[in-house]
C-alpha cells in the first residue's frame, strides 16, 4: 500500500514536472508550434535550452532593430559540419538553428536595446519576467535544402506559433532621453530569401553567421570560458578545424582598426547582398571583404539607387559622408532608399556613426 | 497595329489620363477612391509563399492595401487580375520593403492588375528566364514626385522578357526599366509623367516598339552605366511615339537620369548598336534625339568606373523617323545660350543633339572606323555637334549621314513574330 502511494506520488510528481526538451530534426513539414523541435521553451518563467542546443553568438552581428538574439545549433547524434575558412560551414542534414530576437522589458510596454547583450548573459536563456519575446525563427537542414520558418510567440510569452506570413509588430524602443516607436517586422518566409538567398542563381537559402570568422570568438556561458570553434570542435558538431584559427573582428572592439571595424559590419549586415553572386549584383556594389576600389563604392555612380541616392553622386565620396550614398542609405528610414532593405525599421545609429567616420578619413576625392 | 490605330490608341490613352485628373474615376488611379480592403493582403502574402510552379494566383476585382513588400520565389506562377484598371494593389500605407512587389523566379507571368504607390519599386524582377509583364499598370497617383518610388515595371538580371500592353506613371526614375537583360520585346505600352518613360540599360537585343512615351522628362533612354558585368548593345527602337516629353526633371539627385534634360525624345548614353527608326519623335524642346557619353554626365574617365566600360555610344544609326519640331525650349541655361547663338531668338536645336564624344583609341589608321559611327541618314534632319569635349568651344551642325546594317530583332519566341525591316512599310508609306 505504501509502495502504491510512493508511486501514485512518483506520477503525480511526474505529471507536475516540466517535460524535458527533446529536440528533434523534422524532416518535413511545417511543425505549428515551436515546442515540436524541443530546441527551446519556456520553462517556469524562463526560456531555457535543450541539451544540445549550443548556443552561439558572432563577433558581429546583423543589426535587427536593436532586437537581442539567442542563437543556437544542434545536430543529430553523430552529425557535423564540415570547415570552410571563408564561407558557411557545410551542415549536414538535421541541423536546426534556431535565433530568438527579444527585447529587454521597459515601463509602459515599451522595451530597451538587447543587441548588446553577451552570451555571458544569455547563454543559459532568458529571464522572462526581465524579457520580451518576439520571434524564433528556425533554419533547418533538410534533404532538399535550407529551409526557413519564423515563430511568432504570443502575448502570454508561453508558446510561439508558426506565421509564415510574417508580422508587424508596433514596438516602442526607449532610451535616456528619447522613445522611438517603430513597426517591428517579422519577415514572411519568401523574404527570409531576401537574406539568405545569398545566390541568387541557384536561390538556395543559406546560414550567414555561421562562418570561422564570425565565430571565432572567446565566449563564457555560466561562468565557463571557451572559443567557440573549439567548442564546437568539441561537442562534435564540427570537423576540420585548421591548426591555425580565421579570427574575426569586433565591430565594436575600439583596438581593431577603423577600417577593419567598419568592414565587418558591412560583411555581416550587407555582403550577403551585396556580393557577385547576391541579389545585389545588380547594383555593382560588393560589400563583401575582398571588394576594393568602385566595387566597394569609392567614386562610383548608383545604378538603379533611385531615392537611395539621397541627392548623392557617388556611393561612397572618399573623406565625404555627408555625401555618400552608403551612409546616407544605412542612416535612412524611408523603405524606397534604406539599407538593408530588410529586417530593420529603425538606423543604428552607432554603426551610422563608425560609418561616416570611416568615410571621414579615407584619402582623396572623386571628381 | 497600323500608323492609324496607334494615333487613336494613344489618343485614347491621353483621355484616359485627363478623365482620371477630372473625376477621380475612370483608367488610372481612379480605383483608390473606393476603400481599400485590408484583410486580403493576408490570403495573397500566404498564395506568394504556398505557390508551386504552375500555379495561377487570381487576384479579383477589388482595391486592396498592402502595407509591406511583396515577394515571390517559385518558378511558373502566373499572376492575374481582372483588369489593371479593377485590380488594384495600394501600397499608400507601406512600411516596409524596397518593392511593391519582389520577384525572383523564372517563367513568371504578371498581368491585368495595377500596381499603385510603392514606396520603392512597384514591380521588380531581379534574375529569371521567360517573363512576361502584360496589361500591369505602376502608377503613382500623386503625379510626378521627386519622393515617388524609382521604378514602375523593373525586370532586371533577366533572360527573354515581354512588357507589352502596359503602363507606367510617375516613378521617379524610370516608368519601364530593364536592366542587365538579354532578348528583351517592350511594346504597346504608355509611359507617362516619368523621369524616364522606358529606360533600357545595359541590355542586349532590345526591341522597343509600338509604345507611346509622352509627357516625361526624357521618353526612351537606351543607356550603358560602368562597374556591371555586361555591357548593353543591339537595341532597336522602332515605330514609337515619344512626343511632347517636356516635364521638368524631378529625378532625385545622384541618379543617372537626373541629368536627364527634360524635352528629351530619345536619348542614347554610352551604349552601342542602336537602331533607331520608323518613330514618330516630336514636341521635345530640348531635342528630339540626344546622343551622349557618359562623360556628360559629369563624371570623369577612369574614375570610380571600371576599366572595362566603354563610355562612348558607337554604331548608331538613325534613319526614317517622322520628326516633328522640337528643340525650341531646351532644358537649362547652357543649352538655351547654345540655341541662341546658333539659331537665334526663335531658332530651335535641330532633330539630333550628339554631346561629340569620341574614342580615338579605336580609330584605325588615324581615322573614324566606320563601323563604330554614329548615323544620322534621315531626310532632312540635322545634328548639332555641342562639343563637349573642348567645352562647347565650337559647337557646329554637322553632316552624320551614314549608314549602318540594320540590327536582328530580339529573339523572345513567346512574344510571337517580331517585326524586321523587311516587314516594316518605308516611312512615308504607311
Amino acid at each position: 500500500m505504501i509502495r502504491l502511494l510512493a508511486l501514485l506520488a512518483a506520477l503525480a510528481l511526474a505529471a507536475c514536472a516540466p517535460r524535458p526538451l527533446e529536440p528533434r530534426f523534422i524532416a518535413q513539414g511545417l511543425p505549428e508550434d515551436l515546442a515540436d523541435w524541443g530546441m527551446v521553451a519556456v520553462r517556469e518563467g524562463r526560456l531555457v535550452l535543450a541539451d544540445g542546443a549550443q548556443p552561439y553568438e558572432l563577433n558581429t552581428p546583423l543589426f535587427t532593430d536593436y532586437a537581442g538574439k539567442l542563437r543556437t545549433v544542434w545536430m543529430p547524434k553523430g552529425q557535423a559540419a564540415t570547415w570552410s575558412d571563408d564561407e558557411t560551414f557545410d551542415f549536414p542534414v538535421g541541423t536546426v538553428l534556431t535565433k530568438t530576437f527579444f527585447y529587454p522589458t521597459a515601463a509602459d510596454g515599451a522595451v530597451a536595446s538587447g543587441d548588446g547583450l553577451k552570451l555571458s548573459e544569455t547563454g543559459e536563456g532568458l529571464d522572462l519576467a526581465r524579457v520580451r519575446l518576439v520571434e524564433t525563427r528556425i533554419l533547418v537542414r533538410r534533404a532538399e535544402g535550407w529551409v526557413a520558418l519564423p515563430y511568432v510567440w504570443d502575448d502570454d510569452q508561453t508558446t510561439a506559433k508558426l506565421k509564415r506570413t510574417g508580422q508587424p509588430i508596433a514596438m516602442t524602443r526607449v532610451r535616456p532621453g528619447r522613445s522611438d516607436r517603430f513597426t517591428y517586422q517579422v519577415p514572411n518566409v519568401n523574404q527570409c530569401a531576401g537574406c539568405h538567398g545569398t545566390n541568387h542563381a541557384t536561390k538556395a537559402l543559406q546560414p550567414i553567421g555561421l562562418k570561422a570568422r564570425h565565430l571565432d570568438r572567446d565566449v563564457a556561458v555560466g561562468g565557463q570560458g571557451f572559443n567557440q570553434l573549439a567548442r564546437l570542435e568539441a561537442i562534435g558538431y564540427l570537423r576540420g578545424l585548421p591548426a591555425r584559427r580565421p579570427g574575426g573582428v569586433d565591430w565594436l572592439d575600439e583596438r581593431e582598426p577603423l577600417d577593419a571595424r567598419a568592414r565587418a559590419w558591412l560583411d555581416i549586415n550587407c555582403a550577403h547582398c551585396h556580393s557577385p553572386t547576391g541579389p545585389a549584383d545588380t547594383s555593382g556594389l560588393y560589400l563583401t571583404l575582398a571588394a576594393a576600389g568602385p566595387q566597394l563604392g569609392l567614386c562610383k555612380p548608383p545604378i538603379a539607387a533611385g531615392q537611395g541616392t539621397g541627392g548623392f553622386r557617388y556611393g561612397i565620396h572618399p573623406g565625404k559622408p555627408d555625401e555618400s550614398i552608403l551612409v546616407y542609405r544605412t542612416a535612412s528610414l524611408d523603405p524606397g532608399a534604406m539599407m538593408p532593405e530588410l529586417g530593420r525599421a529603425l538606423a543604428q545609429d552607432e554603426a551610422v556613426a563608425l560609418l561616416r567616420r570611416w568615410v571621414a578619413g579615407m584619402p582623396g576625392g572623386c571628381g | 497595329m497600323g500608323q492609324g490605330m496607334r494615333r487613336i490608341f494613344s489618343g485614347m490613352a491621353t483621355l484616359c489620363v485627363l478623365g482620371a485628373a477630372l473625376t477621380l474615376a475612370g483608367c488610372g488611379g481612379g480605383g483608390t477612391a473606393a476603400k481599400p480592403d485590408t484583410a486580403y493582403q493576408e490570403t495573397l502574402i500566404q498564395q506568394l509563399i504556398d505557390a508551386k510552379p504552375g500555379d495561377l494566383i487570381s487576384i479579383p476585382a477589388g482595391v486592396y492595401a498592402i502595407d509591406r513588400g511583396l515577394s515571390l520565389e517559385v518558378d511558373g506562377v502566373t499572376i492575374k487580375g481582372a483588369g489593371m484598371d479593377k485590380t488594384i494593389l495600394t501600397f499608400k500605407g507601406q512600411t516596409a520593403g524596397a518593392e511593391g512587389l519582389l520577384v525572383n523566379a523564372s517563367n513568371f507571368t504578371i498581368e491585368d492588375l495595377a500596381l499603385e504607390d510603392a514606396k520603392g519599386d512597384a514591380l521588380k524582377v531581379n534574375e529569371g528566364e521567360n517573363i512576361i509583364i502584360r496589361r500591369v499598370r505602376a502608377e503613382w497617383t500623386g503625379g510626378p514626385k521627386t519622393s515617388n518610388g524609382a521604378y514602375g515595371l523593373y525586370p532586371v538580371q533577366v533572360k527573354r522578357l515581354l512588357i507589352e500592353d502596359s503602363v507606367a506613371i510617375g516613378a521617379s526614375d524610370a516608368g519601364i526599366y530593364v536592366g542587365q537583360s538579354q532578348n528583351v520585346v517592350v511594346r504597346r505600352n504608355r509611359a507617362e509623367f516619368n523621369v524616364a518613360g522606358i529606360e533600357i540599360e545595359n541590355t542586349q537585343n532590345a526591341d522597343v516598339y509600338d509604345n507611346l512615351a509622352t509627357n516625361n522628362t526624357g521618353g526612351i533612354l537606351v543607356f550603358n552605366m560602368p562597374n556591371l558585368k555586361v555591357p548593353g548593345f543591339g537595341t532597336r527602337i522602332f515605330r514609337n511615339r515619344a512626343v511632347g516629353n517636356n516635364t521638368a526633371n524631378f529625378g532625385r539627385k545622384g541618379t543617372a537620369v537626373a541629368s536627364v534634360p527634360a524635352g528629351t525624345g530619345v536619348i542614347i548614353n554610352s551604349n552601342d548598336k542602336v537602331e533607331i527608326f520608323d518613330n514618330e519623335i516630336g514636341g521635345n524642346n530640348t531635342a528630339n534625339v540626344i546622343i551622349s557619353s557618359f562623360f556628360s554626365a559629369g563624371y570623369k574617365a577612369g574614375e570610380g568606373t571600371s576599366e572595362t566600360f566603354d563610355p562612348w555610344p558607337e554604331s548608331i544609326f538613325v534613319h526614317g523617323n517622322r520628326f516633328s519640331p522640337g528643340g525650341g525650349k531646351p532644358d537649362g541655361v547652357e543649352l538655351q545660350a547654345l540655341r541662341v547663338a546658333l539659331f537665334g531668338l526663335s531658332g530651335a536645336l535641330p532633330d539630333v543633339l550628339w554631346d561629340g564624344y569620341v574614342d580615338r583609341a579605336k580609330f584605325l589608321a588615324g581615322k573614324p572606323d566606320p563601323a563604330l559611327a554614329i548615323c544620322v541618314d534621315n531626310g532632312a534632319a540635322k545634328v548639332l555637334n555641342a562639343d563637349l569635349p573642348n567645352k562647347a568651344k565650337t559647337p557646329r551642325v554637322i553632316d552624320m549621314r551614314c549608314k549602318l546594317a540594320p540590327l536582328p530583332a530580339a529573339n523572345v519566341a513567346f512574344a510571337g513574330p517580331i517585326p524586321t525591316e523587311s516587314n516594316i512599310p518605308a516611312p512615308g508609306k504607311s
